[in-house]
C-alpha cells in the first residue's frame, strides 16, 4: 500500500479529493459552455435554415452514429463500474474496466474517421471539397461545417479521454490507488461521462432530426 | 558610486530578515519558473503585466499625437492598427488579468488563511498560457498589424482584414483559457480552502469580488473562446457562418462575442471595487457600511452582467421591444453600482480619514468610476444611444470606468499591499504627486472626449472636421500629464525595493488576515493556519497606527 500524504495546501487527504472533484465539476461547466456557443449557433441557423439543415441532415452516416451512441453509452457504463470497483480498492479490476473503456473509445474515433472518410469522398467537406449544388447548397454548407467542428471538438475531447483512462488504467494496474485514494480515477470517471452527455445532444441534432421531416 | 554600494547591499539584506517567499525555495529563476507558489506567480504576473500596459500605453500616446491636428500624422491604415493594438493589449492583457492575477492571486488564499490556492500548477500553467498568448499578440502586432479594434467584428475580421486577424485571435483564445483556469482555481479555493472560522459573511470584499469575477470568468470565456473559433473557421475556409454574403449573419457574431464581452467589463471592474473596499475603510478607521449589501452586490453583477450585452447593438438591427427590454436590464446594472458607491461614501462619513497615496488612489476611483457610470446611464438610454453611438462619448464613457476606474484600483491596491508585497514602504510624498497627476491628467485626457462626443466626432477616425481641434488638443495635453503620472511609480516603487524603509506586518494597522503575518509573508503563508473568530474590518479610530515601524 503506497503512502499518500496530501498536497501542502491541504489539511486531510479527504480535503484533497473533494477539492479535485470539485475542480472537474466548475471545469465541466466551463466545457458546457464551450459546446453551448456551438449548439447556438447551429439553433439558430436551423431555424433561418429549415429546409437545407433537414437535407444535410439526411445526408448522414446514421448507421455510423447508432453504432457510435451504444459505443459510447457502454464506455460510461464500463467506467462508472471502474469508480465503483476504485471505492473499493479492487486495482486489478479497475485498471482491466478502464482498460475496455479506452479500447471503446478508440474504436469509435475509428468509426468517426471512416465516417469522416465518406463525407470527404462525397464532397461534404466545406471549405475544402464540397460538391453539393442545389437550391440548399449553402444551408448544407453551413450545417457540415458546424457538424465537423461540433464532431471534431467531441472528438478531440475523446482523444484526451483516452489517454486519461489508459494512464489511470496503468496506474491502477501497478497499485497507485487504495479506498482511500483514488480521486484521478473518479474526476477520470466524471470527465468521461460529460464526454458521453455531449455526443448525447449531439446524436439527435446531427443523425436524426434530418431525418424527421420526411 | 562605489561609496554607495557597500551601503546599498546592507539595507538590501540584512542578515536579521526571517525566512520569507522570496528567500525561501532560492532566487535562481529556475526555483521562479518552476514555481507553485500563489504569491511567486502573483509577482511574475505582475512583471508580464506591466510591460503590457506600457506597450498598450505607447499606442495611445500615438493615437493621441496623431489627434493634435486634424490631418494627423500617421495615415489612416497606421492609425487603425495603432487603435487595435492599443484595445487588444489594453483588454486582452491588461485590464482582465490585471488584478485578478496579480493582487487576487497574491492575496485571496491568505485572505482566507489558506496555504496556496487549491491548483499551484495549474495556477502556474495558466501563467505560462497568458504568457504564450503574449508572444503571439506581441508577434502578430509587429509581423503585420491587425485594423480591425479589439471587437474583431465580421464579415471585416473574416473577409477583409490582413490574415494576422487569425493570429491575434488565437492569442487571444489562449489567455482565454489561463482565464479559465485562474476563476476555476479562485471559485475551488474560496470554496473549499477557508480557515477555521472563516464563514462567507467573514470573508473580505476583496475576496467576494475576486470569487464573482472568477465566476463570470469561468461562465463567459468559453463562449469567447468558440466564438473566436468560428471566425478562424470562416476566415479559413471561407464558409458564411458571419457573413451576409454568404449567407451567414454577422448580428450572430456580435450576439456570441458581446454574450461574453459585456460581462468582461464586470472581471474588469469587479475586482477594483474589492480593492477600493479594502483601502477605504482602513483610511476612514471604519467597519465597511453595509457589509452584507456590498458582498452580494458583487454577486448580483455576475447575474446580471449576463443579460445586458445586447446594449452594444442597439444600433445594429435589432427589433424595438428586444432593444427596450436591453435598455431597462442595462439601467438594473445601475443599481449594484450605486449600492457600492454610497457604501464607499457611508463608509468615508466620519470617519478618521488619512489622504495617504492609496487611500488617494481610492478617492480617485470614486470619483472617476461615478463618472463614468452615470454616463453609463445615458448611453443604456435607447435614444440617447442612437445619438452618441460610435462617437467619443462612448470612448470617454467606458475609459472612465476602464482607467480611471480599474486602474486607479489597481495602483490603489498595489500601494496599499506594496509592503506586505515587498516589505518595503515607498516614498510616500511622490506616491501623492502621482496619484493626483493621474486624477487630474485623467479628467483632462477624458472628460473633453465626452464633449466631443455629443458633438458628433465619431470614433476610430484618424481625422476630424477642424471645429474639433481645440478639445483633441486639450485631450491629448491630459494624455501627456497622465502619461507621467503612469511612469512615476515605475520610479518609487524600485527605489523603494532598495531603498525603503522595512514596513513590518502591518504598516496601516489594518484588519485582514493578510496583514498578522510577516512582510514579506513566508512560503505557506502562515507559520499556523489561522482560526478565524471575528467579521472583517473591525477598525476603530485611531489617529496613529499601532505599528510605529513601518509608517511615518
Amino acid at each position: 500500500m503506497p503512502d499518500i500524504r496530501p498536497e501542502p495546501q491541504y489539511a486531510t487527504l479527504e480535503q484533497q479529493a473533494d477539492v479535485a472533484v470539485f475542480g472537474m465539476w466548475i471545469f465541466l461547466a466551463t466545457e458546457v459552455l464551450f459546446f453551448g456557443g456551438m449548439l447556438f449557433a447551429y439553433t439558430v441557423y436551423r431555424g433561418v435554415y429549415p429546409e437545407g439543415f433537414a437535407e444535410a441532415g439526411r445526408h448522414t452516416k446514421i448507421v455510423i452514429g447508432t453504432v457510435n451512441t451504444v459505443i459510447l453509452l457502454t464506455s460510461s457504463f464500463v467506467v462508472a463500474w471502474a469508480v465503483h470497483l476504485a471505492e473499493r480498492g479492487r486495482g486489478r479490476g479497475v485498471a482491466v474496466l478502464l482498460g475496455v473503456a479506452a479500447l471503446l473509445g478508440t474504436v469509435f474515433l475509428g468509426l468517426k474517421g471512416f465516417e469522416y472518410y465518406q463525407e470527404w469522398h462525397e464532397g461534404l467537406v466545406p471549405g475544402l471539397r464540397f460538391e453539393e449544388t442545389g437550391p440548399h447548397a449553402h444551408a448544407m454548407e453551413l450545417f457540415y461545417l458546424l457538424y465537423f467542428m461540433m464532431t471534431g471538438v467531441h472528438g478531440f475531447h475523446v482523444t484526451i479521454g483516452i489517454g486519461l483512462m489508459a494512464t489511470m488504467a496503468v496506474r491502477a494496474w501497478r497499485g497507485a490507488f487504495s479506498s482511500a485514494y483514488h480521486t484521478p480515477v473518479e474526476i477520470t470517471g466524471l470527465y468521461w461521462h460529460f464526454v458521453d452527455i455531449v455526443w448525447i445532444f449531439l446524436y439527435p441534432l446531427i443523425y436524426l432530426v434530418g431525418r424527421s421531416g420526411g | 558610486m562605489t561609496a554607495t554600494s557597500p551601503d546599498r547591499a546592507v539595507t538590501a539584506r540584512p542578515a536579521a530578515q526571517p525566512p520569507n517567499y522570496l528567500t525561501e525555495g532560492g532566487s535562481t529563476l529556475r526555483s521562479w519558473l518552476l514555481t507553485h507558489d500563489h504569491k511567486r506567480i502573483a509577482i511574475l504576473y505582475a512583471l508580464t503585466i506591466t510591460v503590457f500596459f506600457f506597450f498598450g500605453g505607447a499606442a495611445a500616446a500615438m493615437i493621441r499625437l496623431n489627434l493634435v491636428t486634424p490631418p494627423g500624422i500617421f495615415a489612416a491604415d497606421t492609425y487603425n492598427r495603432l487603435f487595435s493594438i492599443h484595445g487588444i493589449v489594453m483588454v486582452w492583457f491588461f485590464l482582465i488579468p490585471s488584478i485578478p492575477n496579480t493582487l487576487g492571486n497574491f492575496l485571496l488564499p491568505m485572505m482566507i488563511g489558506a496555504k496556496d490556492l487549491a491548483f499551484p500548477r495549474i495556477n502556474l500553467l495558466s501563467w505560462y498560457l497568458f504568457v504564450a498568448a503574449g508572444v503571439v499578440a506581441l508577434f502578430a502586432v509587429i509581423a503585420g498589424g491587425v485594423d480591425t479594434g479589439w471587437t474583431f467584428y465580421t464579415p471585416f475580421s473574416t473577409m477583409y482584414s490582413n490574415s494576422y486577424v487569425i493570429l491575434a485571435i488565437s492569442a487571444v483564445f489562449i489567455s482565454g483559457f489561463s482565464s479559465i483556469l485562474t476563476g476555476l482555481n479562485f471559485i475551488v479555493t474560496v470554496h473549499r480552502l477557508r480557515a477555521p472560522g472563516m464563514t462567507w459573511y467573514r470573508l473580505p470584499i476583496f475576496v467576494w469580488s475576486n470569487y464573482s469575477t472568477a465566476i463570470i470568468l469561468v461562465l463567459a470565456t468559453p463562449v469567447l473562446a468558440i466564438t473566436l473559433a468560428l471566425l478562424a473557421v470562416e476566415r479559413l475556409l471561407q464558409v458564411g457562418i458571419f457573413d451576409p454574403a454568404l449567407g451567414g449573419d454577422p448580428l450572430l457574431f456580435q450576439h456570441l462575442f458581446w454574450f461574453y464581452s459585456h460581462p468582461a467589463v464586470y472581471i474588469m471592474i469587479l475586482p477594483g471595487f474589492g480593492v477600493i473596499s479594502e483601502v477605504v475603510p482602513c483610511f476612514s478607521r471604519k467597519p465597511i457600511f453595509g457589509y452584507k449589501f456590498v458582498a452580494w452586490a458583487s454577486v448580483s453583477f455576475t447575474a446580471v452582467s449576463f443579460l445586458v450585452w445586447a446594449h452594444h447593438m442597439f444600433v445594429a438591427g435589432m427589433s424595438v421591444y428586444a432593444a427596450l427590454v436591453f435598455s431597462l436590464l442595462s439601467y438594473i446594472i445601475a443599481v449594484p453600482s450605486a449600492i457600492k458607491v454610497f457604501n464607499w461614501t457611508a463608509t468615508l462619513h466620519k470617519g478618521w480619514i488619512s489622504f495617504d497615496a492609496p487611500m488617494l488612489y481610492a478617492l480617485g476611483f470614486i470619483g472617476l468610476f461615478t463618472t463614468g457610470g452615470l454616463s453609463g446611464l445615458f448611453t443604456a438610454n435607447l435614444a440617447f444611444d442612437v445619438h452618441v453611438t460610435d462617437t467619443y462619448f462612448v470612448v470617454a464613457h467606458f475609459h472612465y470606468i476602464m482607467v480611471g476606474g480599474m486602474v486607479s484600483a489597481y495602483f490603489a491596491g498595489l500601494h496599499f499591499w506594496w509592503p506586505k508585497i515587498t516589505g518595503r514602504i515607498y516614498h510616500e510624498w511622490w506616491a501623492r504627486i502621482a496619484a493626483l497627476l493621474i486624477f487630474v491628467g485623467f479628467n483632462l485626457t477624458f472628460f473633453p472626449q465626452f464633449i466631443l462626443g455629443y458633438l458628433g466626432m465619431e470614433r476610430r477616425y484618424h481625422s476630424y472636421p477642424p471645429e474639433f481641434q481645440f478639445w483633441n488638443i486639450l485631450s491629448s495635453a491630459g494624455a501627456s500629464i497622465l502619461a507621467l503620472g503612469y511612469v512615476m511609480p515605475l520610479f518609487y516603487l524600485t527605489w523603494s525595493l532598495y531603498r525603503g524603509q522595512r514596513a513590518g506586518a502591518n504598516p496601516w494597522a489594518a484588519t485582514g488576515l493578510e496583514w498578522t503575518t510577516p512582510s514579506p509573508p513566508p512560503k505557506h503563508n502562515f507559520d499556523k493556519t489561522p482560526t478565524v473568530t471575528r467579521p472583517p474590518y473591525q477598525y476603530r479610530p485611531e489617529p496613529e497606527p499601532q505599528d510605529a515601524q513601518g509608517h511615518a
